[in-house]
């Protein structure tokens, strides 16, 4: 069974308790459209969840067949320099079907980041090693596509309907509460 | 489940057409590390796709100095379409006449199906190999198996001080 080699740390976008008893670790794409249908399935598990469960999202372009994937990824972590990486990761999301530069830069002015600095951060590819670094981390876990899901730092194999999600992580739970 | 070629064993050559009018031969890459990915067929789907995913860490292998070739029985047009959708920049070998020649000699084809498994190996740079893998057809193995091994082969080749300038070039 594959393990999650990169743990969660200060450099890591987190939703949730920090302590919490489940954390759930997804590597995605923003324009894959498999992590379109997940996004709110994944939504739907942290309300089943609440308060119990910490989400991280760590990129996983694949920008040789998602061409606005490596953009978007740069630009949520430019948000996230400002505080706002989840606005942003949820709106790019939100608008996949439409995801293009000009989409990626709207919802920046809507979310009120500086238009300039931003335009100025992925021209020079300022979150570029950032997104990379998630990459390979994801490689070195054994990540073949996306979506890719852990749960406590195993990974979960199943599909990723709700149903699955939660049995996954409900069978995690109680295989810890035995060992 | 047949068992595939194993490390230590000396990889077997050939030559195979990797364009209409090109051919590639294994041994012409002595010298430095090779994995040769072979996989049932072009144009699975995208977002679990292997070939994809190799593509995307190519830049990774090149600091090893490593070559990858992905093996399938498809044909040279099949492969250059699919090269050109995925925007691949590796070559695809078409192990095409006699059909699946190649994928027999390193036990990696399925004859029920008449397709290449979904087997990994990683070459030194003698050409022996390194350290091989076969996933279940349906899995995409991913890539770590093979980093750990060209990390491997790099340690080497660096305690014997034969270390290729193109290994340490980032």
């Amino acid at each position: 069974m594959a393990i999650l080699k990169i743990p969660v740390s200060q450099s890591d976008h987190v939703r949730g308790p920090a302590h919490a008893p489940i954390t759930l670790v997804e590597y995605g794409d923003y324009e894959c459209p498999h992590c379109g249908l997940a996004y709110p399935i994944v939504n739907q598990v942290e309300l089943s969840f609440s308060g119990r469960m910490r989400f991280v999202f760590r990129h996983f372009p694949l920008s040789e067949v998602h061409p606005h994937a490596e953009i978007a990824a740069e630009s949520a972590e430019f948000a996230g320099a400002a505080g706002m990486f989840w606005d942003m990761h949820d709106a790019l999301f939100e608008n996949q079907s439409r995801l293009s530069v000009a989409t990626i830069f709207m919802i920046g002015a809507g979310l009120g980041l500086p238009q300039a600095a931003m335009r100025h951060a992925l021209e020079t590819g300022q979150y570029k090693d950032k997104v990379r670094s998630d990459f390979m981390g994801g490689i070195r876990s054994g990540v073949n596509g996306t979506p890719a899901f852990f749960i406590n730092g195993l990974r979960h194999d199943g599909p990723y309907d709700y149903a699955s999600l939660v049995s996954g992580i409900q069978m995690r739970l109680a295989a810890e509460a035995n060992s | 489940m047949s068992s595939i070629l194993a490390a230590g064993t000396r990889a077997p050559n050939f030559t195979l057409r990797v364009t209409p009018d090109q051919n590639l031969t294994l041994s012409d890459l002595r010298g430095k590390p090779v994995i040769l990915a072979f996989y049932p067929a072009d144009w699975s789907p995208v977002c679990g796709d292997q070939v994809t995913l190799y593509n995307e860490i190519l830049p990774e292998f090149h600091k090893h100095g490593a070559e990858l070739l992905g093996i399938s029985v498809d044909g040279v047009w099949c492969h250059a379409a699919f090269a050109r959708d995925r925007h691949l920049h590796f070559p695809l070998l078409s192990d095409f006449e006699p059909k699946g020649e190649v994928a027999r000699k390193y036990r990696a084809y399925r004859a029920s199906e008449g397709v290449c498994e979904r087997a990994l190996f990683v070459l030194d740079r003698q050409g022996t190999i390194a350290w091989s893998y076969c996933s279940p057809i349906a899995v995409n193995p991913g890539a770590d198996g093979i980093l750990d091994a060209l990390e491997k082969l790099s340690n080497q080749a660096d305690a014997h001080g034969h270390l290729e300038n193109t290994s340490l070039a980032k």
